[in-house]
């Protein structure tokens, strides 16, 4: 399947999203700068994590306008897979592909750490080979990662089961204790209704081989793989 | 008409002045004389150091590559570029700023050596966090680095932060990159080729940082003084822009040379890539582009705006370069070329308005400078340790002594800063050197910084020689071979004989310790006038080393990994206590000689660390130093993510608080199952390297007891919580 990862100025973990791609899923994959808009032969979309044109404005604010986003939200309309990490999730936030927005970090200040996240829903294309309420090992990086949203909408995302990562301890226990950033509900990562498009502030393609401290982050790609094997 | 008080508020001195008139045979332009002064101030022309930075080794094990603005080494076909910089007094005045130009400056060394920067250390010294100017500076310098470098995408991964009085009013900020490259495809700051293109790209002119370097850099400060025009403004967006287009530049073949316009800007990068080139340039200003209205071409020729680069390009090839950086959404500018005859010739509107030989902007005087020991240190060194009370309370010490700000864990400083993008960190900080594999290959780096300036301070000699041998000892710790040292000589007017003479000997303690493992000095940055009106600094010879892991299994970390494992100390323990964080923190005293290190001994430690690691005998290791074997073994047992207690037993004839706290050199903590502890024991042996079995690893507390005394027994998460949160503590209750 071939992936493709969107680079705007000031993206940041493109290399390293690239790197996980290409050389442990062993997968087809291109950069596509955000003044293209062919999608061309793409099954699966990421965008990755940094500081999209600085996010001096609100994080992903800018990268909104990109060329490449209208075609990123096409192609989402019509069921692509998009998965969204960290600036990649506030940038799907900006345009409106998921609910919700991001405050600054309750601490106020930059975290950058293993942490851990409780998977609540396998039943997406991105978690299907995560075991029942995996708890997955894995690094966070930001500086507004503290997810809002209301509660009649986040009453709507937990009915729909789409709220796919909490914030938890190693035990898998989601508490005020085990939430990083504040955010509402130790909220780590969400899906739009279709179930197609993934956001989450963790990063998995940092996580995605054992001698950086945890694989676990490869269970969400070699998911993909595996769902888009089988749409074909 | 140039005045005296010109000149002299630039910076010159009188013979100075005159020296320029008989070059020039002339009065200088005002832009003349600006650019006089800054090439030959202290920060760009080294007058006062060029003497003794001579004495530096230029070769070791590794191949050393020395480049104009940066230096490394060959690791088989790639280059790993590195330097460490000093942003001390723009720090200072404006911690945020400071601190994040100083990131941006040093990384723009690395890329424009043609090398992706690949990580970042910071070496950074504070005055006591009782005063709130200092919790202003530690907060904002951590801010600005982060500021910067997460949102470059390059890792912060290692570093240091030492606390003393003597920062108080001049902290310290020196800035270490690494980047790596292909070995062929170094890029040099050069420019030749009559005809070729001068190129201007990045980000436009502005005012900001304007005698940044030559009054800023070069003058201690004094009472009241108004310096924040001076400081840069730094644009990490547009950093991280530009190195992506340079390097993408760099991949075509047009590129002939390329400099950072750092310290004193087009100034610097003209002349001294005419210089390095043996050629010529000629440059019109009213092509620099400007981000403000009514610039004098002067202040165009001294500012230090941030994120600008100087390219020459082969002539015929400028659109492909520009069409690269304006990809970028970055300027690339043609403002000058290459011209036969050997002069920088600034013209503003057709009208030259500077003409100068690059040799004679580029060779700043060089002055012997006369040195004294200083008058008070003899007396300082007088430590008779039966003056020295022991403590009844060792358990009390150790908690003490772990809640020390220069001992305790900084985990609130690096979690702030994005230390695994890039995804090579394999050691992450908080251990005793970051390390960093290299893609695809079955190798790693190394990295660390370190210095004790408070043994600078009793004995520079033998400061500086700890410095390089306890770099020396962490890199060896992680499981590195030491390979090459970049460093950062932070130290106090030099114009004072005193305080010279601390400079002279310091770099004489680098040169033999250097000599001693091998290792050559690839790169490095002086700052001096780092004093205020409450006095000089510690002298402060930052050392930054790589060390180079010849494969992954070799990867070593400090802390102990399971229960009922032997320690092992490698080394001997000394009735020594002087320059001890012990005896400043419990009895408030800096006072002694600096501890012992026989150099010989200290290599003959690396090679038995390094033979056992490699042979897989080695499960962590860990090199003792401030708050000596109680605080290494505290620090073993609670810097890993499980915590481990350990039991220990310890003999001697010495004092038991120099037994626990002294900080005698050359010793590391090993722990190993009881079958790789008795092939340790040979190794060592073969080494003549002292061997004790100290005690097991298990339990859950830490339990010291010396000749069947019992004298330590603490909780290990008591020791932890307060190690972990002491920093955090007395940054938050305000």
């Amino acid at each position: 399947m071939n992936f493709g990862i969107i680079v705007f100025p000031g993206s940041n973990c493109d290399h390293d999203c690239f790197y996980v791609i290409k050389d442990v899923l062993k997968q087809p994959v291109r950069y596509i700068w955000h003044k293209e808009t062919g999608l061309d032969n793409i099954d699966c979309i990421i965008i990755p994590g940094g500081f999209s044109y600085g996010d001096y404005l609100r994080c992903g604010a800018i990268a909104k306008f990109s060329p490449i986003m209208a075609s990123v939200i096409d192609f989402a309309n019509r069921g692509g897979i998009v998965i969204g990490i960290c600036n990649g999730f506030q940038i799907l936030l900006e345009v409106g592909l998921l609910p919700g927005a991001m405050h600054r970090n309750t601490g106020l200040h930059f975290i950058c750490k293993y942490i851990n996240i409780l998977t609540e829903n396998r039943d997406t294309v991105f978690t299907d080979i995560c075991a029942k309420d995996q708890v997955l090992k894995i690094p966070i990086a930001h500086n507004e990662g503290n997810y809002y949203i209301d509660e009649r909408s986040l009453r709507e995302l937990e009915d729909n089961k789409r709220i796919v990562f909490r914030y938890c301890d190693a035990d898998g226990d989601v508490s005020q204790r085990s939430n990083p950033n504040g955010a509402v509900s130790n909220i780590a990562g969400i899906i739009n209704k279709r179930g197609n498009v993934l956001g989450m502030m963790p990063h998995p393609e940092r996580s995605s081989e054992g001698e950086l401290g945890s694989s676990d982050g490869l269970l969400i790609f070699k998911s993909i793989l595996k769902a888009c094997k089988g749409l074909k | 008409m140039i005045t005296k008080e010109t000149y002299r508020a630039l910076g010159l001195r009188d013979e100075e002045y005159q020296r320029i008139l008989d070059i020039l045979k002339r009065e200088p332009t005002t832009t003349e004389l600006a650019m006089f002064s800054v090439e030959w101030s202290e920060h760009c022309g080294y007058p006062r150091s060029r003497n003794l930075l001579k004495l530096l080794p230029k070769t070791g094990k590794y191949e050393a590559l020395i480049g104009e603005d940066s230096g490394g080494i060959i690791v088989d076909d790639l280059a790993i570029i590195f330097k460490m910089e000093s942003h001390n007094h723009p720090s200072q005045i404006e911690p945020k700023q400071g601190a994040a130009t100083g990131v941006g400056g040093i990384i723009r060394d690395i890329f424009t050596a043609g090398a992706r920067p690949v990580a970042s250390l910071n070496s950074l010294r504070f005055g006591p966090l009782s005063e709130p100017y200092n919790r202003y500076l530690l907060k904002g310098v951590v801010d600005g680095i982060q500021f910067y470098g997460n949102c470059l995408g390059v890792p912060t991964v290692g570093g240091e932060i030492y606390f003393d009085e003597s920062y108080s009013g001049n902290c310290l900020v020196n800035c270490m990159s690494i980047g790596i490259t292909h070995k062929d495809k170094l890029a040099r700051a050069k420019a030749f080729g009559v005809g070729n293109t001068i190129m201007y790209v990045g980000s436009s002119t502005g005012k900001d940082g304007i005698g940044g370097c030559s009054v800023l850099a070069s003058q201690e400060f004094k009472k009241g003084e108004e310096k924040r025009p001076a400081v840069q403004i730094g644009d990490p967006f547009t950093e991280k822009c530009l190195i992506e287009a340079t390097l993408e530049a760099l991949e075509t073949d047009y590129v002939v040379g390329i400099k950072d316009m750092g310290a004193a800007g087009l100034t610097c990068s003209t002349s001294e890539m005419a210089e390095a080139g043996d050629s010529g340039i000629e440059i019109e200003l009213n092509k620099v582009p400007r981000r403000e209205e009514g610039m004098e071409p002067w202040e165009v020729m001294m500012s230090e705006s941030q994120e600008r680069m100087l390219v020459c390009i082969k002539k015929g090839h400028e659109k492909e370069i520009s069409a690269i950086f304006e990809k970028w959404d970055l300027h690339g500018v043609i403002i000058g070329e290459v011209i036969k005859e050997k002069v920088v010739r600034i013209k503003n509107n057709d009208e030259v308005i500077a003409e100068a030989t690059p040799d004679s902007l580029a060779s700043a005087p060089v002055y012997d400078m006369p040195f004294e020991k200083p008058s008070y240190l003899d007396e300082i060194n007088q430590l008779d340790l039966d003056t020295i009370s022991e403590p009844e309370d060792y358990s009390k010490v150790l908690l003490k002594l772990l809640s020390s700000l220069s001992i305790a864990s900084k985990e609130w400083v690096y979690e702030q800063y994005d230390h695994m993008v890039q995804t090579n960190t394999i050691v992450l900080p908080g251990s005793d050197a970051a390390v960093l594999r290299l893609k695809g290959r079955d190798k790693a780096l190394a990295a660390t910084s370190d210095c004790n300036s408070r043994y600078c301070y009793l004995n520079p000699k033998a400061g500086a020689r700890i410095a390089v041998a306890e770099a020396a000892r962490n890199i060896v710790c992680s499981g590195a071979e030491p390979a090459a040292v970049t460093d950062c000589l932070n130290f106090a007017n030099p114009e004072k004989p005193d305080r010279y003479w601390y400079f002279k000997n310091c770099i004489e303690g680098i040169v033999d310790a250097c000599k001693t493992f091998n290792i050559a000095v690839v790169s490095g940055n002086v700052s001096f006038y780092n004093e205020s009106t409450e006095g000089p600094i510690y002298p402060t010879p930052t050392i930054g080393m790589i060390g180079v892991i010849s494969s992954l299994k070799d990867v070593t970390t400090q802390y102990f990994k399971d229960n009922n494992d032997l320690i092992i100390l490698l080394g001997e323990t000394k009735n020594e206590l002087g320059g001890s964080e012990y005896l400043k923190v419990i009895h408030d005293k800096v006072k002694g000689d600096a501890p012992g290190l026989d150099l010989k001994s200290e290599s003959l430690l690396h090679a038995t660390i390094l033979a056992a690691i490699q042979k897989g005998f080695v499960k962590s290791a860990h090199d003792c130093s401030e708050g000596g074997l109680a605080v290494a073994l505290s620090e073993c047992c609670i810097s890993g993510d499980n915590m481990i207690g350990a039991s220990i037993t310890l003999d001697g004839e010495i004092r038991k608080d120099s037994l626990l706290f002294g900080e005698s050199q050359s010793r590391v903590i090993i722990s190993s199952d009881a079958d790789s502890a008795a092939k340790i024991e040979k190794i060592a042996l073969k080494h003549n390297v002292p061997f004790a079995i100290i005690g097991k690893t298990g339990g859950d507390n830490l339990k010291i007891s010396i000749n069947n005394e019992k004298v330590i027994d603490s909780k290990i998460p008591e020791l932890r919580n307060i190690w972990k949160n002491s920093l955090r503590n007395s940054l938050t209750a305000e």
